[in-house]
């Protein structure tokens, strides 16, 4: 520290800032400095809030287990507790010179000169700032006199610990509603709710809060259209003084808790000249290879970069601060791009091949070396080799590597190698990754009947059709000679396509041409679309927005990107569905062909992207020599005749339309029962449970019905997986057969289970085992099938924490879905929305 | 068609075998005997014993193949389907193979048995064709917890209003809903019997002493208790209590009968299996001694 600046201050001591720290520490004694040259500002009263506020006993789990731990604290899996603890007593014993209750507000300045002014209205100036304050944004504080006092909390650890209390709950979301039901067991309750419903919260929550206010002998009670004024301490006590539709009301309590959401951190952290590459929420603040961002000194890491893993953030708190001090180093993961590089056909240093194939591929080469570093690690890279020496050296050479890491585990990812003309996805696949060419060919051929074959070469990339829509793969890949692909998993390319617009402009531009060229001119080249493609548009609509109304006058088609639409006909006052359409469908084409009326209505069943393509564009295209005019022809007449017949069948439009309302529209293997061939065994129930770790993904009895069509609670295998968006550990993978599932890098942190708009997904301990099956059929040993609602989860299960447990469609069980195999009656079945129309079946 | 019975079960396959089985026995049982009685001592006899016998083992098997849950290769669906139409076989089966002759020994005893699990099971397949479609129409959309948290809700709210209502009817309103009946043992279920009661206490009763509870079959009683007060209400709160006692009354009342009534049908459902299953225990162990003595006395 230099007159009254420090070297670097250090805002947010989560497990990045805390890494970081340590480092600057321990920089500080090879120094032999008198005075720390580094402060770490934490706005809460202790270490690591994000994990403080994990739940109870939570399991942290340190994934991904291929990356080394880089960092002067210690990280092992083990209990939230046990992780706080190691780094309570790591930051006692490197003499970490931390600073709680100084909550950054506002940073200014730039390299050499930044002021950081505290929430005290105190002042930290620093040469270097590191910015680690996670995602998790601070908890919105009462904004009235005595919102800090000792009895005021905002968030609740156990609701347990309290007992015989009066506690206000402030806050009507989910967060509120759970404390308060929870709290409620053993306190009195006064739920203080700013309106006069609560319309924020899951349905499961609104009930058991309205039942519980209305419930007499319940010890929770709700004040509607109030709001706390002030606050203050009298004699051990709080006072609120509430502001209430009968005027203003005192109330004492011992507690208050006040659940009012969090501030997203992006709006201080713009404050401090950072810059975003757009507005969507999840984008990413641009950064150098060595996290510094567009304010020279100022350096992002963790969460906050767009590393959602503890490990990550941990290596990159002791990186950045190496870097600060004008160290050369390489980063933790280094070596996993050595494995992944190393059956490649190139002797290359790792950075040197990094840049050149940032350099080759036209639509990365704006990408930061960060984020392609990233991109890279989290791929797979695929090497080809014509058969026969060459492919068996390479094998040898990642046999002898693989021999190396001695079975490392989990292993990680290494070079894949594949032999010339090695298929890399079938037509059919489903398949959310993306692929990009670094060198060589791949061939691709067109499932359809035109059965068109495009070369592609270095620089170019494909897969983004199914990336995009969900839907399955439209063409056979092929690899060619000596070609070097990345493999990109879906989470990845979505986190890059929000935080960088060149790449996302890039592939949708390219999905634009290859759908038009699909559905229009399929032997056209990229080049004479260009043109084309630049002036059609993206169109997005929000579920149950309408597209086209029937009756209007029609001038452009949609081809679905995304998502589904259903067509409906009026029949007398109702509407009739006659059609389901989904991504890679043409709709409204009728209106360019001869009838320019619309003749049904188009509505978005779940959230949609479309192309839409105008009379002009529609028409050049359809004027080239090479244009599948009659196929254009005899496609839309099949479809007015389907649709007409349909609008003949309301029986099958009702089924449809009580489908679409359930969010099928979206899903790809659906399970279905029919309860008039149910005799409620729950044998696929138990036959889940028995296949799955002793626990049911599937609930029968829930669910609604529509005449005997019943949609238990069970996973629909998503065409877009909504579970897959946020997963730390990118644990949720769709096998090629479509299968949702969820590997066992699993951190249990819950985000798949609010995502999931279904609620297919719980969270739930290692079920105990259960006794053989004639133990149990001969002896009545142990809990019998299906009983896994009610099991104690022995200890071992308890320390290896609760994971997310979801439906897999029996990926691994050979005899396919147990449920379906199970049903004694033949009531269960899976059923593609192909087949939604036979769910109206005519006798059995 | 993508949901088919356990009969239609791909294309009635197994009826076909049935039916070839049920000729072939007959086609056996046709084959002069020479000087021996038709029974199970002739060849005939012992050709048709071990096939039934095989048969028995095999349908008693389903027991255990339907908890092996995630085998390859078949559904439980087509062992059920195969299950029935072979069983029913198994009747002309072991009635050709035992020649018609009954009489009180273990031999007969094992007829019989076998007879009881064919006739619970012939049961069974109608109960599973047809009930299922009564429960679907009997909830109307809603499952056994919904209507269970809509009583719970009822009763709830019926407490709440009697509350402010006289004692005598809340005396009333309260018994009635401490005291409703749903479900008990298995003939209760199976019948829908409603052994609910209340407490019903006039206005001229002296304090403190007891009645002794009524019948409220149906809750009908206790709504037309309510009901008869209603005239006679002098206030005007006391009248809109009244109403809507009567109104939350009536609807709990058509809450218990989706209640009872699934409640039967699922008993319904079950009751068969309570024959079914440990007769055929029985018969296995009676079918082993036949096989037993009949190798004995040989
Ligand atoms: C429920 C849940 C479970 C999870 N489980 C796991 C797991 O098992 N394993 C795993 O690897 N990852 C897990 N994660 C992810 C993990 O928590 C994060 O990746 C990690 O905490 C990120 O670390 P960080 O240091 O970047 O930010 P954080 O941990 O969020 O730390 C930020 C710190 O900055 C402080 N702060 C914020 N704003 C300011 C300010 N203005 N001034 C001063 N201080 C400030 C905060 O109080 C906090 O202490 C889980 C996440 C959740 C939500
Ligand atoms: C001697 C002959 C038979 C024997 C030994 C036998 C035995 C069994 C056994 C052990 C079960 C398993 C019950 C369970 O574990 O839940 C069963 C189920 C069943 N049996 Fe039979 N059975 C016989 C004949 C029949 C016949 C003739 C029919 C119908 C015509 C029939 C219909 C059924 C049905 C419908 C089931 C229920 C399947 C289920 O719910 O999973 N059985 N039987
Ligand atoms: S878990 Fe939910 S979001 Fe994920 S695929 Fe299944 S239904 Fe869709
Ligand atoms: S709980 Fe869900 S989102 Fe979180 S790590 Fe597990 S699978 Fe991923």
């Amino acid at each position: 520290m230099s007159n009254g600046r420090f070297h670097i201050a250090i805002v947010g001591a989560g497990p990045a800032g805390l890494s970081a720290a340590a480092r600057a520490a321990h920089l500080d004694r090879e120094r032999n400095a008198s005075a720390p040259s580094y402060v770490l500002l934490e706005g809460h009263g202790a270490h690591a809030n994000t994990i403080q506020r994990y739940q109870k006993g939570k399991h942290v789990m340190a994934e991904p287990g291929y990356l080394d731990l880089r960092s002067d604290f210690e990280f092992t899996a083990g209990s939230r507790e046990q992780v706080l603890d190691v780094w309570g007593g790591n930051l006692k014993a490197q003499h970490v010179n931390v600073r709680y209750g100084a909550e950054a507000r506002k940073i200014s300045g730039s390299r050499g000169d930044f002021a950081i002014e505290l929430g005290s209205g105190e002042r930290v100036a620093a040469e270097h700032v590191v910015l680690a304050i996670g995602l998790e944004g601070n908890p919105r504080k009462l904004g009235v006199p005595g919102e800090d006092l000792p009895g005021v909390q905002y968030h609740l650890d156990d609701p347990d610990e309290f007992e015989d209390e009066t506690i206000v709950v402030v806050g009507a979301g989910d967060s509120a509603i759970e404390n308060a039901l929870a709290l409620a067991k053993q306190n009195d309750v006064i739920i203080v709710n700013r309106r006069d419903e609560f319309s924020r919260a899951k349905d499961g929550n609104l009930h058991a809060v309205l039942a519980a206010i209305s419930d007499p002998s319940s010890r929770l009670s709700c004040l509607y259209g109030t709001q706390p004024r002030a606050i203050a301490s009298e004699g051990g006590r709080m006072v609120v003084v509430m502001d209430t539709p009968e005027g203003e009301r005192r109330i004492s309590c011992d507690r208050m808790i006040c659940r009012l959401g969090g501030v997203p951190p992006r709006a201080f952290v713009e404050g401090a000249g950072v810059a975003f590459p757009n507005a969507r929420p999840e984008a990413i603040p641009v950064l150098s290879d060595r996290y510094e961002s567009n304010v020279p000194g100022l350096y992002i890491i963790g969460s906050l970069a767009g590393y959602p893993l503890i490990k990550q953030a941990m290596n990159q708190g002791f990186d950045v601060v190496e870097f600060i001090h004008g160290h050369d180093l390489e980063p933790a993961d280094h070596p996993l791009l050595e494995y992944q590089f190393h059956g490649l056909p190139f002797e290359r240093e790792v950075d040197e091949l990094l840049d050149l194939f940032r350099r080759r591929i036209p639509m990365f080469a704006e990408l930061n070396a960060l984020a392609f570093r990233e991109l890279v690690i989290e791929s797979n890279v695929i090497a080809s080799y014509p058969s026969g020496e060459l492919a068996m050296h390479a094998e040898q050479k990642m046999a002898a590597l693989e021999q190396r890491l001695g079975g490392r585990e989990p292993r990680p990812r290494c070079t894949r190698i594949v032999e010339e003309g090695a298929t890399i996805y079938r037509a059919g696949d489903f398949g959310t990754s993306f692929f990009t060419i670094v060198a060589g060919e791949v061939e691709l051929r067109a499932a359809d009947a035109s059965g068109t074959v495009t070369r592609l070469t270095q620089g170019q990339f494909f897969g983004e059709t199914s990336l995009l829509s969900g839907r399955p793969r439209g063409e056979d890949a092929t690899a060619g000679a000596n070609c070097v692909l990345i493999e990109t998993p879906r989470r990845t390319m979505l986190k890059l396509m929000n935080s960088n617009e060149s790449v996302r402009s890039g592939i949708d531009w390219i999905f634009v041409v290859r759908e038009l060229t699909r559905h229009f001119v399929p032997y056209a080249r990229v080049r004479d679309l260009r043109d084309i493609a630049d002036r059609v548009s993206l169109r997005q609509y929000r579920a149950g927005e309408v597209v086209f109304r029937e009756g209007e006058i029609g001038d452009s088609l949609h081809i679905i990107r995304s998502g589904g639409v259903t067509l409906t006909r009026k029949a007398g006052d109702a509407q009739v569905v006659v059609a389901e359409m989904r991504g890679g469908a043409r709709i409204g084409d009728m209106a360019l062909m001869g009838d320019p009326v619309r003749r049904e209505t188009a509505t978005a069943t779940v959230a949609l992207e479309t192309i839409e393509l105008k009379r002009p564009e529609f028409l050049e295209l359809v004027s080239r020599d090479d244009a599948s005019i009659e196929r254009l022809q005899r496609e839309a007449s099949l479809g007015a005749t389907v649709s007409a017949a349909m609008a003949g069948r309301p029986e099958i439009g009702s089924v449809m339309s009580f489908l679409m309302r359930e969010g099928l529209g979206e899903a790809t293997d659906v399970l279905v029962i029919r309860d008039d061939l149910c005799i409620g065994c729950d044998n696929c129930e138990k036959a889940c449970a028995e296949t799955h770790e002793g626990i049911a993904r599937l609930d029968r009895s829930a669910g609604s019905a529509f005449g005997d069509i019943h949609i238990p609670v069970a996973c629909r295998h998503c065409e877009q997986p909504h579970c897959m968006k946020d997963c730390p550990p990118n644990a949720i993978h769709r096998a090629a057969d479509g299968q949702v599932f969820i590997d066992s890098s699993c951190i249990g942190c819950g985000n798949c289970e609010v995502n999931c708009p279904y609620g297919v997904i719980k969270l739930a301990y290692d079920a105990p085992r259960k006794p053989s099956l004639l133990n149990w059929l001969l002896f009545g040993r142990g809990p019998g099938p299906g009983e896994e609602g009610h099991y104690v989860p022995d200890e071992a299960a308890k320390a290896k924490g609760k994971k997310a447990r979801k439906c897999d469609a029996c990926v691994d069980v050979a005899g396919g879905p147990a449920c379906v195999s199970a049903c004694p009656t033949g009531a269960a079945r899976r059923v593609s929305p192909a087949q939604f129309i036979d769910l109206v079946a005519v006798d059995r | 068609m993508i949901h088919e019975s356990l009969l239609q079960h791909r294309n009635r396959r197994y009826l076909w075998w049935a039916v070839g089985l049920v000729a072939v026995s007959f086609a056996v049982y046709a084959v002069p005997t020479g000087s021996q009685p038709r029974n199970g001592g002739t060849w005939q006899g012992y050709l048709l014993g071990t096939v039934a016998a095989v048969l028995v083992v095999w349908l008693a098997w389903l027991g255990v193949r339907k908890r092996r849950y995630g085998l390859q290769g078949s559904s439980v669906q087509g062992w059920v389907s195969a299950h029935v139409y072979l069983g029913t076989a198994l009747l002309v089966t072991a009635t050709l193979h035992a020649g018609f002759q009954i009489g009180w020994n273990v031999h007969s005893l094992a007829y019989v048995l076998m007879c009881v699990v064919i006739v619970s099971g012939l049961y069974g397949v109608y109960a599973y064709l047809v009930h299922p479609r009564r429960v679907a129409q009997s909830r109307a959309g809603a499952s056994r917890e919904e209507l269970f948290a809509d009583l719970f809700a009822l009763d709830a709210d019926g407490r709440r209003l009697a509350e402010a209502c006289d004692p005598e009817v809340r005396v009333a309103v309260e018994s009635s809903i401490a005291r409703t009946q749903l479900g008990g043992g298995v003939w209760a279920q199976l019948t829908a019997r409603d052994g609910s009661r209340f407490v019903e206490r006039d206005a001229t009763q002296a304090r403190g002493t007891a009645s002794a509870p009524v019948a409220n079959t149906d809750q009908t009683a206790v709504i037309e208790f309510v009901a008869a007060r209603l005239p006679r209400a002098t206030r005007r709160v006391e009248a809109s209590n009244l109403q809507d006692l009567l109104a939350l009354l009536t609807r709990r009342q058509s809450v218990l009968r989706r209640l009872r009534r699934d409640i039967q049908l699922a008993a319904a459902l079950k009751i068969w299996l309570y024959v079914h299953v440990p007769v055929t225990i029985a018969l296995l162990g009676a079918l082993a001694v036949h096989v037993l003595v009949t190798f004995l006395y040989w």
